[in-house]
């Protein structure tokens, strides 16, 4: 057996004080969910409570507010989003990345100029925009702005580019449509990038405050970030247990899905680097 | 009878048809893919940003009828405003504070995690877990934890014999807890991006620095792992640059940029400009010096990922 050393003890000791800090608003989120408010106010750190309340306040989350209703919105934009994303970006992706045609240069350098536009610094426009045909305040004004992603017909084109073009060949010669070779012969090879794509791509409109922020009024289409902001703000004040209880409930499915499949979450997230 | 020429030239003329036929055929079905995507592209990003250039030479509002072309009025205007400045320095040292914090603790986190021999995994889950939940969410919760009366972090430095106080409402606190929050978040994120740099440096170097008689670790940090580490670290530095630059969801849920402007920051000025007061000619004048910065740290990434290239 070999020894254990010095070193490594201390190494696992600070990473287990990070680890301490890393995870306290976690432990803070959960505990206080569990707890009845008068023991909330004692501002004990002990994790089990005295009284149990976690029935009451995940109840109360559910029931004060909308909750599930916003997270029915979450999951219907996010899915649209992405659906839409690919439907759009993978053909254009195809063309610039297997076909020769004028404007195929021209396209590309427009795409990367839009790669360094940021969500933020069209939102005037686009709101007016949207304003004038009649859109804001609808899933439409959610979905619509993201149905372009540059960035994954960027992502694309690279991944087609490594395909090889004898694949292409073989399923013309087969009689397939240009289009169908989008879909049944450059989709399936590219399903793990796509998969990387989408995590990101899901992580980044699940998680997205200010765009819904700006076009939404009603709360009918009430995005998880945007619920949970209202309910600080009104129904709940300084009732930590059940907003606790909330935020539990929506970082949940994104921590949860997470947790098992780690690898391909962590190469998904780490796509925005190269954004 | 044809000669064989003519055969020749016959033969040539149908397939150089065919093939004009053949490429007016792919520029056809290339156009067509390509378009939703082209229209998009500028109905929804290229001519909005044409849009906001041209609006921040109006006295446009939003809702009004008509505009007036001002020229450089509404600039004049910003270069007087001293929240507009106020905006940008908070945002500088916002920046300038979560670029060092989240790269040396990130970079700490990604060696000390690649050292052990132990627990790998669960620990880059740990740290990565920030990255992975609603910013949104974690913000109420820190709010939570920062409260002076029941959080957590009063209490622990209240154990320590620091005065509890409501960090998020004192202007001289405000703005390093969002910086807290934003490190906190960013971390695991700069981690996972150091981990690959570090698994791409030859192991030959470290054990050629052993024979060289390169004993201790913090020697072979500083003259093999941080030398070709950086322009790993250039990379995440400009892209920390690049978020942080965009803060606005903790900014808004938590100080709304107070108190007395002591956490205002560049997008949450711009939010406030164009979508509460709706003043659009003056939110798009602000976003124009925005999109300046931004574009600033694409050009230095660009140039940063080809050195990166070149080291490789």
């Amino acid at each position: 057996m070999r020894r254990v050393h010095l070193s490594e003890i201390i190494k696992q000791l600070v990473l287990v004080i990070g680890a301490i800090i890393i995870l306290a608003p976690f432990y803070q989120m959960i505990t206080t969910s569990l707890k009845a408010p008068s023991e909330i106010a004692d501002g004990t750190l002990w994790p089990i409570p005295r009284e149990w309340h976690a029935v009451e306040n995940y109840t109360e989350a559910f029931t004060a507010t909308p909750l599930a209703r916003y997270m029915f919105n979450g999951v219907i934009v996010t899915v649209s989003i992405f659906l839409l994303q690919i439907l759009i970006a993978l053909p254009c992706a195809y063309a610039l990345s297997k076909l020769r045609w004028w404007g195929r240069d021209v396209v590309f350098a427009l795409v990367l100029f839009c790669l360094l536009i940021p969500p933020h610094a069209v939102a005037i426009p686009v709101y007016v925009l949207f304003h004038s045909i009649g859109i804001l305040d609808s899933y439409a004004a959610l979905i619509v702005p993201f149905t372009i992603s540059v960035f994954g017909i960027f992502l694309m084109r690279q991944f087609f580019m490594t395909v090889p073009d004898d694949l292409v060949d073989a399923a013309r010669m087969d009689g397939i449509s240009e289009l169908g070779i989008v879909w049944r012969v450059m989709l399936p090879t590219a399903l793990p990038a796509l998969t990387a794509f989408g995590i990101f791509s899901v992580i980044a409109h699940w998680n997205d405050y200010f765009w819904p922020l700006i076009v939404l009024s009603s709360r009918e289409y009430y995005t998880p970030p945007l619920g949970i902001s209202v309910f600080r703000n009104e129904e709940f004040g300084f009732e930590f247990g059940p907003l606790m209880a909330a935020a539990t409930v929506i970082i949940a499915p994104l921590v949860i899905a997470f947790l098992v499949a780690q690898r391909r979450f962590i190469e998904g997230i780490t796509l925005t680097g190269m954004k | 009878m044809s000669t064989p020429e003519a055969i020749y030239a016959d033969e040539a003329a149908r397939v150089s048809t065919s093939a004009a036929r053949a490429r007016a055929r792919y520029q056809l079905i290339a156009t067509l893919l390509s378009a939703p995507a082209v229209i998009l592209m500028f109905l929804l990003l290229i001519g909005p940003v044409i849009a906001v250039f041209l609006l921040s030479f109006t006295d446009w509002s939003l809702g009004d009828a008509e505009f007036n072309w001002v020229g450089m009025a509404t600039y004049d205007e910003m270069v007087e405003d001293d929240i507009f400045w106020k905006a940008i320095t908070n945002t500088l040292i916002y920046v300038g504070i979560v670029i060092p914090g989240s790269i040396i603790l990130g970079l700490g986190a990604a060696l000390l995690i690649e050292s052990v021999t132990v627990g790998r995994s669960l620990w880059r889950a740990i740290y990565f877990l920030p990255v992975m939940s609603t910013l949104i969410a974690m913000a109420v919760v820190w709010e939570f934890m920062l409260n002076a009366k029941f959080g957590m972090v009063s209490q622990v430095l209240g154990f320590f014999g620091v005065e509890a106080k409501s960090w998020l409402q004192e202007p001289d606190t405000a703005l390093p807890a969002l910086c807290l929050i934003a490190i906190w978040q960013a971390l695991g994120f700069n981690m996972v991006l150091f981990m690959a740099g570090l698994t791409s440096i030859p192991r030959e170097l470290y054990n050629a620095a052993e024979v060289d008689g390169v004993r201790s670790a913090w020697d072979r940090f500083w003259l093999v792992t941080w030398p070709l580490l950086t322009p790993v670290t250039m990379f995440v530095a400009i892209i920390t640059a690049i978020r942080s630059f965009q803060v606005f969801d903790t900014v808004h849920v938590l100080t709304k940029g107070g108190p007395d402007n002591a956490s205002m920051v560049l997008v949450y000025q711009i939010y406030q400009e164009g979508f509460e007061f709706f003043r659009s000619s003056y939110a798009s004048a602000l976003t124009m010096v925005f999109l300046a910065f931004i574009f600033l740290l694409t050009l230095v990434k660009v140039f940063a990922i080809e050195r990166k290239l070149h080291y490789q």
